[in-house]
């Protein structure tokens, strides 16, 4: 039992990767990390 | 597993994780088709060696658009890696875990295991990661505020950037000094507790923490063969009693447990024939 739910987890993080990459979230993440976050190293 | 061969292993996570080692030398950040892809662990994505992108600032920066919209891909990534792996992820792939392991073996007068407010304090990296990496980043735009006024893993970044970069220096002001001091009360704090930051802090834990009930990779407890000799609780740096719960939320899977135990009650399922071997 404990497994199904696993295994539904599992399927509901690949459909929701897929959605992610259909509508270009990838290509936004990339963009984001590309650039250094002065915020996140302490300058702003 | 013993700890030489688990500290082996998140070293080399922590190198895939860092991979451009150029930046340390340039100064310069990672850029290219694998930032697009987030790592397991807590690794500040302005990181001069870093390859892949953090999840925890991903999540932020995907709340916190202008737009807003569900962050599907972000948060597939990390329901993906908490089912396969738990808190595996915090034990063996986080690069700042191994920071504070390493730091937890400078010998020290005194080691403190466990204190009073530690139960209470453990909530506390949950409400972290609702308000400061959820509700907040989601009311107040464009703001990541657990990278920019909490993330020590963020000034680690700044100050290795800044030693290929100079120029960075003359730009650090007091949100720089705040974060400093952060950074710095972990690290000391690392060598008195172990894994501070995991147990108090870190957001990415708590995202983690529940999916170790469900995980694939999993403890287990043989009841018939546990002859109740306390060694796997006496050993649980996260403190820990695995033979009342081998999946708690805190357990960090670093499977000491497992290599202590004298009669191999404790198994970790999935690898299960590996850690025997290296037992």
């Amino acid at each position: 039992m404990k497994r199904t739910g696993t295994i539904l987890l599992l399927i509901l993080a690949v459909v929701l990767m897929g959605i992610g990459l259909c509508s270009s979230q990838f290509q936004v993440v990339m963009a984001k990390a590309s650039k250094v976050c002065l915020e996140c190293i302490g300058i702003g | 597993m013993d700890n030489r061969k688990r500290t082996i292993i998140q070293s080399v996570a922590a190198l895939i994780q860092n991979a451009d080692f150029k930046g340390f030398f340039t100064g310069e950040i990672h850029t290219g088709a694998t930032k697009g892809i987030c790592v397991p662990g807590l690794n500040c994505y302005s990181c001069p060696g870093a390859v892949g992108a953090c999840p925890l600032g991903s999540l932020q920066n995907s709340l916190s658009a202008y737009k807003f919209k569900f962050p599907y891909y972000v948060v597939g990534m990390l329901l993906f890696f908490g089912t396969l792996f738990g808190r595996l992820i915090c034990g063996f792939f986080c690069p700042f875990g191994l920071l504070q392991d390493l730091l937890h073996k400078i010998p020290f007068p005194f080691k403190l295991k466990k204190f009073k407010a530690d139960r209470y304090l453990r909530k506390l990296k949950y409400v972290i990661l609702i308000v400061l990496v959820i509700i907040l980043p989601i009311c107040v735009k464009l703001t990541p505020f657990f990278c920019k006024y909490l993330c020590p893993s963020g000034t680690l970044s700044g100050i290795l950037l800044s030693l290929g970069n100079t120029g960075l220096f003359k730009l650090f002001g007091s949100l720089f000094a705040w974060k400093a001091c952060i950074l710095g009360i972990v690290v000391l704090s690392a060598v008195i507790i172990a894994r501070p930051f995991c147990k108090y802090i870190c957001p990415l834990g708590a995202i983690y923490a529940p999916l170790n009930k469900v995980s694939l990779f999993k403890l287990s407890c043989d009841r018939s063969k546990c002859i109740s000799c306390g060694r796997c609780a006496e050993v649980c740096d996260m403190c820990v009693d695995p033979t009342e719960d081998p999946n708690s939320p805190e357990c960090i899977r670093c499977l000491s447990c497992v290599h202590e135990c004298p009669v191999k009650a404790l198994k970790a399922e999935g690898i299960k024939k590996k850690v025997e071997k290296a037992g």
